[in-house]
């Protein structure tokens, strides 16, 4: 039932913000297509200012993973975290997910097609994945466009965050599969 | 930001090269930059059309409803901006865009709310406590369904894939509520910013 519904909802959510916001305008006798086109000019400025942000951001992201040191780490932690009945296999994916989205995915579809739908690695992975966002990413793209470049605590907290994502995921996942 | 860039790209060289995968590493960048721009041209037209939609919703006031909504949270967590500010009922948008995975939207509107943070902050160049708190929240990454993860999981024949949902949502809060602590908590013991005057 719970499931029914948010399925609904999530259907839902966009063409609902849409009727809203158009029906709520006409009400209010806001000239919409005016209004609408005043707005949208916006769209190229914001996305070409952002592009020197995403270059230093994603060509570093880049050239760290295809050094191999995710590899590295990865190896250096695997008989730490086998101890505390974490599979090898979900490492990079705690690794990268901070730093690039399509790549922890990558490493998610990865790990459910060679391990299949029953193992445990499958599951933690695919909580992981759906309770954390791409820390760097965001930060890139939102200080970006307003043009911050000191970011002070944003990056520390959102990457601790992202240390409890993964520390709760390895929790909840022991106590429910 | 300095450390970082520097650290990801000499690190990087440093690592590349002791693995033999210096060639990887140079390769990465042209990939890199040119992922960078395909990213920013992929925005464009989504984000001309939520801004759009969002000048409307500003206009006809549904922005300042949403702020009055949700002004007994916001006051505390944002509490350098102005109740009225435009900034509040962006970032309620935002981050109901991205509880419902419209990923697409929740980037648009959340940049919006950005530049109306930025109208309140002191430092131009350096991000106000509103900002951090604004992006750790968004860092969490708080979402109901985590739609990409489910069809990844039907993709492989996962029997019962929704069975993630509750686990994931649990997850999620548990991140979501600490990186509000955090910010919380980083606002207190971190320098606070100082205006660009005292700056050398």
């Amino acid at each position: 039932m719970f499931q029914i519904l948010m399925n609904i909802l999530s259907l839902w959510a966009l063409p609902a913000i849409l009727i809203l916001i158009l029906t709520m305008g006409l009400f209010k006798k806001v000239p919409l297509y005016e209004t609408f086109t005043d707005g949208a000019k916006d769209g190229f400025k914001v996305a070409v200012n952002i592009i020197p942000y995403l270059v230093a951001i994603i060509v570093g992201i880049s050239m760290f993973r295809a050094s191999g040191i995710i590899e590295m780490i990865g190896n250096l932690c695997s008989p730490l975290l086998s101890h505390f009945h974490i599979p090898a296999d979900t490492i990079p994916i705690m690794l990268v997910r901070p730093l690039s989205g399509s790549a922890a995915l990558g490493v998610f579809s990865d790990i459910a097609h060679n391990l299949g739908p029953d193992s445990y690695a499958t599951k933690l992975s695919a909580v992981m994945i759906g309770s954390s966002e791409t820390t760097f990413y965001v930060l890139a793209v939102y200080f970006g466009a307003v043009g911050i470049s000191k970011l002070r605590y944003a990056l520390i907290v959102g990457l601790l965050a992202d240390a409890i994502s993964i520390l709760a995921a390895i929790a909840v996942c022991n106590l429910m599969f | 930001m300095n450390y970082i860039f520097y650290f990801l790209i000499v690190i990087s060289i440093i690592v590349g090269a002791i693995n033999g995968r210096l060639n990887e590493v140079v390769n990465s960048i042209l990939s890199g930059a040119e992922l960078s721009v395909k990213v920013a041209f992929s925005l464009i037209g989504i984000m001309a059309f939520w801004l759009g939609m969002m000048k409307i919703a500003d206009k006809c006031g549904l922005i300042t409803i949403i702020s009055k909504i949700i002004k007994p949270i916001t006051k505390k967590l944002f509490n350098e901006i102005p109740e009225d500010s435009p900034a509040i009922g962006d970032i309620a948008m935002s981050f109901s865009a991205n509880a419902f995975g419209l990923t697409n939207a929740a980037t648009p509107i959340g940049i919006k709310a950005m530049e109306e943070l930025q109208k309140h902050n002191k430092d131009k160049k350096s991000a106000s406590n509103a900002m951090c708190m604004f992006l750790a929240m968004n860092t969490a990454g708080f979402q109901l369904i985590p739609a990409t993860v489910i069809a990844v999981l039907i993709s492989i024949g996962y029997k019962n894939p929704t069975e993630i949902i509750a686990p994931t949502l649990l997850v999620t809060s548990i991140a979501f509520v600490s990186a509000i602590i955090l910010a919380k908590l980083f606002e207190k013991i971190w320098t606070p910013q100082q205006s660009p005057k005292e700056d050398k």
